[in-house]
């Protein structure tokens, strides 16, 4: 039996530049926050993310760290707009950008955890998604009704980065919040060797079922190749129950967002240094 | 006009009872609404004349109570979770009430950005769930703020399908597809003509036909007789003051009265 223990650091370390990177959460929730501040500290570049936004998404864009995005949508939620992800669009930073209905991005997902090159559907079809899109494809129904339906292709990621609740030193993983979300589908799609779960807290696998009924145990070891104990790690989104969102500090982020001095006050305050040292000074607040 | 109380009817509550309306006849299925007039409205059609049908929280579960907005004593009759939400609307058992940036006379309707979508000027949320909302179930709109920056002879960027797009798909989509009303801070709207444009079912009380065509940057169907909406029901009033929206706000939502 042996333990998949790692620190953010040291997965941020099996990355290149280049790489597709699928972030899980959703907008401003469970968003595996530690390890994009890793990554924010780290030298990768030219990324792809894929993500259903929130602020990660946003402070990659800050860092100049994506050179191809994909999306359904960008938002913290309390806070409608995301304000680094729409400079970003707006001074036409992001050299690619792939703006997917939500759930086509599902299904781009559930394609590569199922390892199909595509999956088909309607959504998207008539919308502007098509002409944004130029690679997608359609396919004809073989079947009497003939029908032609997008053909989303997989979204096959190089690394994936997912939050949950409570994890064993193996990777199996617990949510015990209201939505999973589609953390799975994001390890699913993932290259095995970099598939990465940041937990609140690492607990022996007997203790799993104490927190919750066998439904929250979504996330199995063969999905996951490095636990990282991260209390806390999800902040300033939500992971409930453990904690809300911590709105007061979100609001604090997108003001800073919109003034260049007020930006860089809040990256020395709070994204200069390790993780320690973000966790100190959002406390000590 | 009076209904629980003497207050007077607001614009706020003649919106959630136009969004309300919306789902008659709708039976079992899962009413969605995004923002607080919305939410109002798909909690006051289930509290009185359409009561099979299902609402959210808002977060993961299904409500049996009349949950007041944002609030948190909630009785929970289902759980559904986004990938549900997702398996639900394909499956076409929902109809939801979105916001729009802009809406053209066609429904075609926009939440990403405005201006070019290469480099937007203004980027908004990105096209979320609207393109396969409306290929798969019913839509309706609700748009607080009817002026001629909304109502656009072309929306910058597709995401909700509107019935030009929907007929030139045709086959199921066309079918299927179904957007059932536009109500705003001035009127209501639908799109029951020969071609499916838009076309003023109704102004608010206060506002006339010349207001609605002026705030409407293209050429809306004007019949020759216009209604006037219809003001909330006693019982309507009674359980979204006293009930669902004690703190009126359905009255934020709202542009401040010129």
């Amino acid at each position: 039996m042996s333990t998949k223990i790692t620190t953010e650091d040291e997965a941020i370390g099996t990355l290149a530049d280049g790489m597709t990177i699928g972030i899980g959460g959703w907008g401003s929730r469970r968003k595996p926050m530690s390890l994009v501040r890793a990554l924010l500290r780290s030298d990768l570049k030219d990324l792809t993310i894929v993500s259903y936004g929130g602020p990660d998404v946003g402070l990659l864009c800050a860092a100049g760290k994506v050179r191809r995005l994909v999306y359904g949508f960008v938002s913290l939620d309390s806070i409608a707009l995301e304000p680094h992800f729409r400079q970003a669009r707006q001074k036409g930073t992001i050299p690619e950008v792939v703006e997917y209905d939500e759930g086509m991005l599902q299904w781009g997902l559930y394609a590569a955890s199922l390892r199909l090159p595509f999956l088909p559907t309607r959504a998207g079809l008539g919308s502007d998604v098509v002409a944004n899109a130029p690679g997608l494809r359609t396919v004809t129904s073989p079947y009497d009704d003939g029908e032609e339906l997008l053909a989303v292709p997989a979204l096959t990621l190089d690394a994936a980065f997912v939050h949950l609740n409570r994890s064993d030193e193996r990777g199996n993983a617990q949510f015990l919040g209201p939505d999973l979300y589609f953390d799975d589908l994001f390890l699913g799609a993932a290259t095995e060797g970099r598939r990465f779960l940041s937990c609140e807290e690492v607990v022996p696998t007997a203790e799993l079922l104490e927190n919750g009924s066998f439904h929250t145990l979504k996330v199995n070891r063969s999905m996951v190749d490095g636990v990282v104990e991260a209390p806390n790690g999800a902040h300033f989104t939500s992971c409930q129950p453990d904690y809300e969102r911590d709105e007061a500090f979100q609001k604090e982020y997108a003001k800073a967002a919109g003034d260049t001095e007020a930006w860089q006050a809040f990256v020395d305050t709070y994204l200069s240094g390790s993780e320690a040292d973000y966790q100190k000074a959002v406390s000590s607040r | 006009m009076s209904g629980s109380g003497t207050t007077e009817v607001t614009l706020g509550e003649i919106c959630v009872s136009a969004v309300a309306d919306a789902f008659r006849g709708d039976g079992e299925i899962f009413a969605s609404g995004m923002g607080t007039i919305p939410m109002l409205g798909t909690r006051v059609a289930r509290a009185t004349f359409e009561p099979d049908l299902l609402v959210s929280d808002g977060e993961a579960f299904f409500v049996a109570n009349d949950l007041p907005v944002g609030g948190t004593d909630k009785d929970v009759e289902g759980w559904i979770p986004f990938r549900s939400v997702f398996d639900t609307l394909w499956s076409g058992r929902r109809h939801v009430v979105m916001g729009a940036s802009q809406i053209d006379a066609h429904g075609n309707q926009n939440i990403a950005n405005i201006g070019p979508w290469a480099q937007p000027k203004a980027q908004l949320l990105g096209v979320r769930g609207a393109p396969g909302n409306t290929v798969n179930h019913t839509t309706s709109y609700f748009i607080g703020n009817h002026t001629s920056r909304v109502f656009v002879e072309k929306v910058d960027t597709v995401s909700g399908v509107g019935y030009d797009r929907a007929a030139e798909l045709g086959g199921w989509i066309a079918e299927h597809h179904e957007i059932r009303r536009v109500v705003t801070n001035l009127a209501v709207l639908d799109f029951d003509t020969p071609d499916h444009r838009m076309r003023l079912a109704s102004v608010h009380p206060g506002v006339t036909v010349e207001d609605v065509v002026a705030a409407t940057g293209f050429e809306l169907v004007v019949p020759d007789d216009v209604p006037t909406t219809r003001t909330p029901t006693d019982e309507e009033l009674t359980v979204l003051r006293e009930v669902l929206d004690p703190r009126s706000l359905r009255d934020r939502e709202l542009p401040a009265p010129t």
